[in-house]
């Protein structure tokens, strides 16, 4: 074989190797697609998208996805409260106060955090900090939201910390000089200078830590509990989305009944939700990205 | 005043970093009073049982070892591929530019979609079953977009005089960056192949999502076996309601984060090697 027909060989597996990325995509788009098409055969996608109930695993079934999305923002809304303004604190510490040997100290502990597997986030939820939090309040029952949320917001502050802080640390030094020269202090230069002009950034650093919450798992299944409920009290057992779907899988439950597409059709609404957020998490730092360029 | 201020607000965000630290340190430190009791050589080459004493972690252990060393057998040729691609020959194409940001949108999809993937893909489509090549195949999915990312800011290190100097003395694209181009490359690829599987080997929820079992009292002999891993193990012990469970599962923790710190130290040991012999 010669060499060109060789390097023109090797060129086109290649580029197959990177397209399988595109597969991939395609291949989860399919695998939830078809399943979801078969269960709103059976199920009205507005009873599904509207109900209050759900309730597919007893005798009288319900498929009201509601109280599980519900479930999900309010785990999400408690780790956001906890994982932004704390990330976002932090990075401004980082990157506007913080002496370069604390940085270089820091930076690994909270790689440390981020790459703690989410069971272990899990454990410690339920085993540590649910009986803490029962101490401050007697209502709070074994499992609940609360305390998975906060934990999960632990478990996304270095991913807000640390792209607030990349999206700062790339804010032309020139501006920070400008409002040192009119006579600002380093708080209000921060507030008033780095944190805007670093803004799309930071707003993407958000929207991914929201998605992140949204597709967060282990830590919910196991301290959050198995009761869809439509709700926003913190202190009672919910179900949310991706714990659903870990109920269905530790049970046998047969491939092509209504009870296995389920977890399809709420796959599909999980996909579309943390899909559409991480496009505008990648718009927003593209655009970043050229401000700066 | 505004000096206060100023003072006031940087112990704010000092003490922000500082909170999360501290939770941290209570993380690490209940999990090894719950479970430093519990280690012990037995704990670690018993298998499952329904006596908590009993039990132990080898079938787990082993499970894991064999689906993450699976798992970087399939995304590293692959993944080292997709970047040489994207890095070295389409980077101004206009199909390149749709797939990184595809890429870049992968990495950011919840890991129990992967699960649904691989079940419908893997498990039923393909009738893999709930083996370890189907739980692999699944990891190695949701590891790619890592390794590609890595690969492809290690190809950037290399400089472009070496590939010029390359094709002075006649070598084709490919034999530069065979030859030349990817051994420079090697420890940086190496450090994402391992920091991406670091991350693989914590994964529960897809895992569990394929159907890979909580209980099963043998390790795997194959890659068609039937699996478990330590992270399904640990949480089908923390979902039991019995105290002696929950120290199973924090040792059990205890296991998987020896397995991860191991995994990251030699991350790190590859990556400093790189960077001294950068300076010579």
């Amino acid at each position: 074989m010669s060499t060109r027909s060789l390097e023109w060989i090797i060129e086109r597996v290649l580029f197959l190797c990177a397209a399988l990325s595109v597969l991939t995509t395609a291949g989860i788009i399919a695998v939830l697609a078809f399943e979801t098409y078969e269960f709103l055969r059976e199920v009205p996608i507005v009873d599904f998208l509207t109900g209050t109930e759900w309730t597919p695993l007893f005798s009288s079934q319900k498929f009201g996805v509601l109280p599980l999305v519900v479930g999900t923002m309010l785990v999400s809304s408690i780790a956001m409260v906890v994982a932004l303004p704390m990330g976002l604190l932090s990075a401004i510490y980082l990157s506007e106060y913080s002496p370069s040997g604390f940085r270089r100290v820091i930076k690994p502990v909270l790689e440390i955090l981020a790459g703690v597997p989410t069971v272990v986030y899990g454990y410690f939820a339920l085993t540590f900090v649910t009986p803490l939090l029962q101490q401050v309040f007697p209502s709070l029952s074994g499992f609940n939201a609360l305390s998975p949320g906060l934990v999960m917001g632990l478990m996304i502050l270095p991913l807000v910390s640390s792209l607030s802080e990349d999206a700062m640390r790339a804010v032309p030094q020139g501006l920070r000089e400008g409002s040192y020269a009119l006579g600002a202090t380093r708080m209000q230069t921060a507030l008033k200078v780095v944190v805007p002009a670093a803004f799309s950034g930071i707003t993407a650093a958000f929207i991914l830590a929201v998605s992140r919450a949204i597709g967060e798992t282990m830590i919910v299944a196991i301290a959050a509990g198995q009761q869809p409920r439509l709700t926003g009290n913190p202190f009672v057992p919910i179900e949310t989305m991706t714990a659903y779907i870990v109920q269905v899988s530790l049970g046998d439950t047969p491939q092509g009944t209504i009870e296995y597409r389920t977890i399809f059709a709420v796959g599909m609404l999980l996909f579309v939700m943390t899909f559409g957020l991480n496009l505008i998490s990648t718009w927003l730092r593209e655009r970043f990205r050229e401000e700066y360029a | 005043m505004r000096k206060h201020a100023d003072l006031i607000f940087q112990f704010v965000s000092l003490g922000a970093l500082l909170v999360a630290l501290a939770a941290l340190a209570a993380l690490v430190f209940d999990i090894v009073s719950d479970g430093a009791g519990r280690l012990s050589l037995q704990f670690l080459t018993n298998i499952a049982s329904r006596n908590a004493e009993d039990a132990g972690v080898y079938h787990a252990l082993m499970g894991s070892i064999w689906v993450i060393a699976l798992t970087g057998a399939l995304a590293l040729p692959v993944g080292v591929a997709a970047a040489i691609y994207l890095e070295e020959y389409g980077s101004r194409s206009r199909m390149a530019r749709f797939i990184e940001l595809n890429i870049s949108n992968l990495a950011a999809v919840p890991s129990i979609i992967y699960g649904l993937l691989g079940l419908g893909l893997f498990v039923r489509f393909m009738g893999m079953g709930q083996s370890v090549m189907a739980g692999a195949a699944t990891l190695a999915l949701l590891a790619l977009p890592v390794v590609i990312l890595s690969t492809r800011e290690a190809l950037r290190t290399v400089p472009s005089s070496i590939r010029e100097g390359s094709y002075a003395l006649g070598a084709t694209k490919w034999q530069t960056i065979w030859n030349q181009v990817l051994p420079m490359a090697l420890p940086g690829v190496l450090t994402g192949l391992i920091l991406a599987l670091s991350r693989a080997i914590g994964e529960t929820a897809p895992l569990i999502t394929i159907g890979a079992l909580t209980y099963i009292p043998f390790a795997p002999d194959g890659i068609w076996s039937k699996f478990t891993v330590l992270p399904i193990q640990v949480f089908n012990w923390v979902s039991r309601p019995q105290p002696e469970f929950k120290a199973n599962a924090a040792a059990g923790i205890l296991v998987l984060m020896v397995l991860l710190l191991s995994m990251n130290a030699i991350a790190i040991i590859v990556r400093d090697r790189q960077q001294r012999r950068g300076r010579v």
